[in-house]
């Protein structure tokens, strides 16, 4: 009895938070992508599809198709720039490599518009990159570089690429070698053993990586907002927009769910693949 | 092989400290443009200090930080110990909704708070950000304690109740100090991950409580000054030291560990 007390000391707080500030306000959104937009930014409050058939209007299929395939390809950059390092990291001297895995985690912890904002630094027409080009170059004119798709891949890429090393340093420091070297005994080639032993085994960094990194570039809102200039939209930008400029809020609520959807789906997914991995191993 | 896996080490460092590095250089550069060096200043600093828009948008971000860090990591340490120490019903639902703060996106989480101030007629001002930051701080909180918690050793309590001490003496002499760097590098991912959130307080926020963040944004959307370098050198300055801090808890963390394990 008296341990069911202090269970509901220690719960009470933590329930009572998620429910009021967390859950209420996700049905609050969910009713709001159901009413109607009223005439001047405010709402009607009848019920509507009407949010959600816009979403199927060929301009947002657009931009979602263009926020999901810009996370995509982030994910994949980060990959492939993560992978040999966090491989090449866990093998290095122990004493050193805590050194080195600490300067992947410092961006992580500096302020995310101030990281975005030294891209601008870099990027913009008179910026370092092409005052350097302009002098290895002379006839060569600046390059216009800020405010495209590239500047923004760029940006989530710089953003993101630590969640991904993280992971797959993880996955990758646990490995156990003799597995490799039992595959070279038998034969193996070292490709042969990376693509056949080190790999599968590093599967959940992999996985947990690609998951850390997509989730939060396919809503990210401030780097296309600061990068791209707002000239391209991603479905961050256009749910910002609907609450701050456009105030249809219905509308931008449909968005945020669809969004949320997304993410949703991809979790799953993830735990999926996960399962999937785990099974392969143990059989 | 060595080779290329060499060059992508130092190009993805390179990569991840260049940009860091121009605007710490250009933070001391006397020109009025952001990028085109000119000579060596202090001088944007100087006007740092002047600026009194920037030290209230300071105080704002120290206050939302300071409190929405208090409120978690109290509930956050409760929670976790509830997880961990107790089997109740529904126990993988509560384990599971504490992540989903920090899986969903922070552009839908903020919106979801701000219709949900105005259906319940809550004004917006610093306590609406307070309580933003709570929520995902609350989880961050929550998973540091939870591994502090599972690497530890129960039998010091039990050896404490042997001896006599009740439940509270148990708690406050015994648990508490265990788990306390847990705790305290909860407290710090908090408050750093509060200073710099920005979506979420753009949202939540009231007109005329801008944080640090926000007032970071109005300068980067509606003119860029040179001064925006040497508030940003100072934020990375600020961070480093918090880095350190969060690494020296830790690090006390594996040490005791260690000795627990003894």
């Amino acid at each position: 009895m008296r341990r069911n007390y202090h269970l509901l000391i220690l719960l009470f707080p933590v329930v009572f938070w998620l429910f009021c500030f967390f859950l209420l306000p996700l049905v609050s959104v969910f009713i709001y992508s159901f009413i109607e937009r009223g005439t001047y930014g405010g709402v009607r409050w009848d019920f509507t599809l009407e949010n959600y058939q816009r979403l199927f209007d060929g301009l947002y299929l657009g931009i979602l198709w263009r926020s999901v395939s810009t996370a995509l390809v982030c994910t994949a950059v980060c990959l492939l720039l993560g992978y040999p390092f966090a491989y090449y990291l866990a093998r290095y001297r122990p004493k050193h490599r805590s050194i080195l895995l600490l300067l992947v985690v410092v961006p992580f912890w500096t302020n995310f518009l101030i990281r975005t904002y030294a891209w601008i630094l870099i990027l913009r027409t008179e910026g370092l990159l092409n005052s350097l080009l302009g002098t290895v170059f002379p006839d060569w004119g600046p390059l216009e570089l800020l405010n495209t798709p590239l500047a923004v891949q760029i940006g989530l890429v710089y953003g993101y690429l630590p969640f991904m090393i993280l992971p797959l340093y993880a996955a990758l420091e646990q490995l156990d070698m003799s597995l490799l070297e039992a595959a070279q005994d038998l034969g193996a080639s070292p490709r042969r053993a990376f693509w056949h032993v080190t790999i599968p085994l590093s599967l959940p960094g992999i996985l947990a990586g690609s998951m850390l990194v997509f989730i939060p570039t396919v809503g990210a809102f401030l780097t296309p907002d600061l990068l791209g200039g707002g000239k391209v939209s991603y479905i961050g930008n256009v749910i910002e927009r609907q609450f701050k400029t456009a105030r249809d809020w219905p509308f931008g609520s449909a968005l945020s769910f669809m969004l949320m959807g997304i993410v949703l789906v991809g979790t799953v997914l993830y735990f999926r693949a996960l399962q999937g991995s785990e099974e392969s191993e143990t059989s | 092989m060595k080779r290329v896996l060499e060059t992508n080490i130092g190009l993805v460092y390179l990569f991840l400290y260049v940009p860091i590095l121009a605007v710490v250089v250009f933070s001391f550069n006397s020109g009025e443009q952001i990028s085109v060096w000119q000579g060596f200043t202090l001088s944007w600093y100087a006007k740092l200090f002047e600026n009194a828009a920037l030290w209230r948008a300071v105080r704002n971000s120290l206050i939302v930080a300071g409190i929405s860090t208090c409120i978690a990591t109290v509930i956050g340490t409760t929670a976790a110990l509830a997880i961990e120490r107790h089997r109740f019903r529904f126990r993988t639902a509560l384990v599971r909704s504490l992540y989903l703060p920090i899986i969903i996106p922070d552009i839908v989480l903020a919106i979801a708070l701000l219709t949900f101030y105005v259906q319940a007629s809550i004004p917006l001002g610093l306590i609406t950000v307070i309580i933003a930051h709570g929520v995902f701080n609350i989880a961050y909180v929550t998973i540091v304690v939870r591994a502090r918690l599972q690497g530890y050793d129960h039998t010091l309590e039990e050896a404490a109740r042997d001896l006599g001490a009740n439940e509270w003496q148990t708690f406050w002499r015994i648990t508490l100090p265990l788990i306390a760097p847990g705790i305290i590098g909860g407290a710090l991912l908090a408050f750093t991950l509060s200073i710099d959130d920005f979506v979420i307080t753009f949202f939540t926020a009231g007109v005329g409580y801008t944080t640090l963040s926000v007032h970071i944004y109005s300068l980067l959307k509606f003119g860029i000054t040179p001064e925006i370098n040497a508030i940003s050198t100072m934020l990375l300055a600020n961070s480093i030291v918090f880095i350190l801090l969060f690494l020296w808890f830790q690090g006390n963390t594996a040490a005791s560990g260690k000795q627990n394990a003894r």
